[in-house]
């Protein structure tokens, strides 16, 4: 493949697992926001960014320049991996409705009910930040962004190209925080299930191949491995999805035809 | 005369909290509800560095790496399907 091609490819992946992500903590961000106060959720939100910045900056030169790259290979393939199997399992359960979809507007209803029925400030303190909106903001923001982190790190170090996975992943914050601030609650217009398919069909096939590399396989093609795999999986996938769907009850057919 | 109350337990330490959180997350990032995924992984990447560098087949693990990754996927969709009905 082009170095061209696989850069795309890598930053493709790179901003959808980060848009997905990011849909998530903005869920949680807007629910602290309304309930407890726009202050206490935004702080909390950027006390997290800091923290997660600070990650990538002591994480990621020392991943890419100390640890030998075959080792670094294997083991980010091998998470990648995981995670990926993980995702496309899920979207297979959910297309098959033996799992429910990720409704953001549920969980956003959730959040604001919880945080809305907790104590709130005194009036006087509204000045002050929300202790228990700046947590929730922040401990939302930060356990998204450290599966961001996991998946810039893995996927950006894993091909010596940190610098454009963490620019894919910033724009994809971006452009949800800019949705975010369009749409406001309505984040279920966001096709987030299918880019999930996307996610775990890309996850799996970098894995896959870093995971082969680092152990020394040499795929044929080289690079061009990487798109065969996404074919080969999303084809599998697919073929899961028609062979797991539930065949209809006997009785079901029997009630359709009278 | 009525017993006194047992002292409330101290809270643990800051960095135990820390600790237990942060392998909870780890935990639940990489083993979660699907087991059977990581140890399969793990198992998949054993059977492919035995091929590569005990045995030099090559053509070998590239053919059985993503044919694993495939019964692992299919092999957790049918576990799941079969716990549902």
């Amino acid at each position: 493949m082009h170095p061209t091609t696989s850069a795309v490819t890598l930053a493709v992946a790179v901003f959808l697992a980060s848009a997905v992500e990011s849909v998530e903590a903005l869920t949680i961000i807007v629910a602290a926001g309304v309930s407890r106060g726009w202050r206490s959720a935004l702080t909390g939100m950027a006390a997290a960014l800091g923290a997660l910045v600070v990650l990538v900056a002591a994480l990621g030169p020392a991943l890419v320049y100390l640890v030998p790259v075959n080792v670094l290979r294997a083991v980010v393939g091998a998470l990648l991996l995981v995670f990926g199997l993980q995702w496309l399992r899920k979207a297979v359960l959910r297309a098959v409705g033996l799992k429910a979809k990720h409704d953001e507007d549920a969980i956003f209803k959730q959040h604001v009910d919880a945080l809305t029925l907790s104590e709130r400030p005194e009036p006087a303190d509204r000045g002050r930040v929300d202790a228990t909106g700046f947590v929730v903001a922040f401990k939302g923001t930060f356990l998204e962004g450290l599966e961001v982190v996991i998946i810039v790190l893995g996927l950006g170090g894993g091909d010596h190209q940190l610098g454009l996975a963490s620019a894919a992943a910033g724009t994809a914050m971006l452009v949800v925080a800019g949705v975010g601030v369009v749409v406001a609650r309505q984040l279920a217009g966001v096709p987030e299930n299918a880019m999930k398919t996307v996610v775990g069909l890309m996850l799996t096939s970098f894995g896959t191949f870093w995971a082969g590399e680092g152990l020394g396989v040499r795929w044929p093609g080289s690079d061009l491995a990487i798109l065969v795999l996404v074919g080969g999986y999303a084809f599998v996938t697919w073929a899961l999805v028609v062979l797991a769907r539930p065949s209809p009850s006997p009785v079901s057919s029997e009630q359709a035809r009278a | 005369m009525p017993e006194a109350p047992a002292p409330a337990a101290a809270p643990a330490p800051l960095l135990m909290r820390w600790l237990k959180a942060f392998g909870a997350f780890w935990w639940d990032f990489l083993v979660g509800d699907t087991p059977e995924l990581l140890i399969g992984v793990l198992v998949a990447i054993g059977l492919v560095a035995l091929l590569v560098k005990a045995s030099s087949l090559n053509g070998a693990a590239v053919a059985v790496f993503p044919a694993a990754v495939v019964l692992l996927l299919g092999g957790s969709v049918y576990q799941a399907r079969r716990a549902k009905h």
